[in-house]
């Protein structure tokens, strides 16, 4: 088996008396979608800004395609290759889609600090921005306020920046919350296309959606990973049944 | 975008239309006037990078204000009694190097100010920013060999290559030379890839970290350069005034530069100019009416933050946009 592109090692974190992340352990391999479901305070979004740095685990570490993130905050495992969506669109609204997506782009480049020449003055970045836009269904709105989207094109724009850091590894919460059967669909193969440049850990509570999309699947319940398996598995599981899926399915 | 470049250059051509027509009605005083727009229209410009552009309200400008004030002044009192500050050197009576120790020495401390108090925000940050300021001021109101409390006065404007600055025009030149390169820079920067940084800074730091920038070291860099420029308006109306006093680092300066901000238009590049217009005529003709010209300055500043969001600039360029 080769090595796994996202693992996770006995991960825990506390608020308090509430335990959200107890022993968490999960491996993300390469081109797989890993799909992450559980009740409503479970602990999803909070493993999830453990791994991408934004919370600092009690103890438990993650790798990155073996390398230790041990001690590295968001920026740095975001350089490292960690690039996340949040369940609440997280864009920049006064900036056009352009810029947002540029934003994301030279940020991939290193080209942040660059303080004379305009942002939108390098024909390169401005085509690669129009092709990120172009493949998440914003094409022809690169002009547009980012303040001014629908939801659902400001869920797709922030998939286009996320899209930009060509990361080793995409952590998306909740990309479908909100959205009508419409845009769930669009996004379903929005997913399956992004699922070609980097494996994706998935929170999402629509099962129609994970179970057509993930590879493995892993249900947290009380901040425990109570089973993790096929989607078929995970059907069959009577732990899973009881604790979380209930008639549904 | 061109639209609001017409409002810009026309708030510059009315400052210079200004002072040439005190040039040439021989009103001296109106001179000085249009000086002081572009001095306080630079310290604003700086200020409304950090405040405007980058979401950091910074009430404590005045520091770099008035140390690029004090700097100005101890360094030409020194030339001028030819007496040596360290090492035998005695100051400098040339804006050029005092400009050149302005810079130094308020992106020193924008920087030292700006390690500490980057950290906090909202509210916590306004008030760290204001007690650095006030620390200075009582610092320079106790130290009793640059004037303390009366202040220090240099009696001639330092030189400039070429120019008699001792006349008012050939200086409001000097001044009106930097408010047009500041605003010159200040829009290259926000229209740069750095620009796109400091707004997602101010509208969404997560988001910025999550693409691996650090939003820490955007809001350090924008502050060390938006306390620069004001360090160096400071140093101008040293010039100015031909004094300097502990006034400059007072809170109440502050309170002006960031009132000229928000009454001249937020985020707006030559929103701090027309702010130091109002503000100066206000002061004025106002000032001339009433002792309490001050009220109606507050009123106005509570109508423009209560229903004209954007100042006299953002107004102006949403009427010209409709």
């Amino acid at each position: 088996m080769t090595e796994p592109v996202l693992e996770a090692r006995a991960l825990n974190k506390r608020f308090g008396a509430v335990v959200a992340s107890d022993q968490v352990s999960l491996v993300l391999h390469s081109g797989e979608i890993h799909a992450l479901i559980g009740p409503n305070g479970a602990g999803k979004s909070t493993l999830l800004k453990q791994l991408a740095g934004e919370t600092a685990s009690d103890s438990g570490e993650v790798f990155l395609s073996g390398q230790s993130l041990q001690g590295l905050d968001a920026v740095h495992r975001a350089k490292a290759g960690i690039a996340r969506s949040f369940q609440i669109s997280s864009i920049i609204p006064a900036l056009t889609c352009e810029q947002n997506v540029l934003l994301s782009f030279e940020a991939r480049e290193r080209r942040i600090f660059r303080f004379f020449r305009p942002a939108l003055g390098n024909l390169s970045s401005l085509e690669a921005a129009s092709d990120y836009l172009l493949r998440v269904g914003l094409a022809g709105r690169e002009g547009v306020i980012a303040a001014e989207l629908s939801h659902g094109e400001r869920r797709r724009l922030e998939l286009a920046m996320v899209l930009a850091l060509k990361p080793a590894v995409f952590l998306l919460d909740e990309p479908m919350a909100g959205l009508g059967p419409e845009g769930t669909g669009e996004i379903r193969s929005l997913l399956q296309d992004l699922r070609k440049e980097a494996p994706m850990l998935l929170v999402e509570h629509d099962m129609d959606a994970v179970f057509a999309l993930a590879d493995r699947i892993s249900v947290l319940v009380y901040g425990k990973v109570i089973a993790s398996g096929t989607p078929n598995e995970i059907k069959s599981n009577s732990a899973v049944q009881e604790a979380y899926l209930g008639d549904d399915i | 975008m061109l639209r609001s470049n017409l409002v810009n250059i026309a708030v510059i051509v009315l400052l210079v239309a200004y002072a040439v027509s005190g040039e040439m009605f021989d009103a001296p005083y109106n001179i000085t006037l249009a000086t002081k727009v572009a001095i306080l229209g630079m310290a604003g410009a700086g200020l409304n990078l950090a405040l405007g552009y980058c979401g950091l309200i910074s009430f404590g400008h005045a520091a770099f204000f008035g140390l690029g004030g004090y700097v100005a002044g101890i360094l030409a009192v020194h030339a001028f009694n030819h007496q040596p500050i360290f090492l035998g050197w005695s100051g400098t009576n040339q804006m050029i190097a005092i400009w050149v120790f302005a810079l130094l020495a308020t992106g020193l401390l924008a920087l030292l100010i700006g390690l500490l108090s980057l950290r906090t925000s909202g509210v916590y940050f306004i008030m760290i920013t204001l007690a650095f300021a006030q620390m200075l001021y009582y610092f320079a109101i106790s130290w009793p060999s640059y004037g303390g409390e009366d202040g220090l006065s240099t009696y001639l404007r330092n030189g400039f290559p070429g120019l008699n600055t001792m006349d008012g025009m050939s200086f409001f030149m000097v001044c009106l030379a930097w408010l047009v390169f500041v605003l010159w820079l200040s829009s290259r920067i926000i229209n740069s890839r750095f620009g796109l940084a400091m707004q997602a800074v101010r509208e969404n730091p997560v988001r910025l970290a999550g693409l691996g920038v650090s939003p820490f070291r955007v809001k350090l860099t924008v502050f060390v350069l938006s306390g620069m420029i004001t360090g160096i308006a400071g140093a101008l109306y040293t010039d100015l005034n031909r004094f300097v006093s502990p006034s400059v680092l007072s809170w109440h300066m502050s309170g002006e530069i960031m009132i000229l901000v928000i009454i001249g238009g937020v985020a707006t590049l030559s929103g701090p100019v027309a702010g130091a217009m109002l503000f100066i005529f206000l002061e004025q003709w106002l000032g001339g009416l009433t002792e309490f010209w001050q009220f109606w300055l507050g009123l106005m500043l509570l109508l423009v933050v209560l229903f004209a969001r954007g100042g006299i600039i953002g107004t102006l360029n949403r009427w010209r946009a409709s």
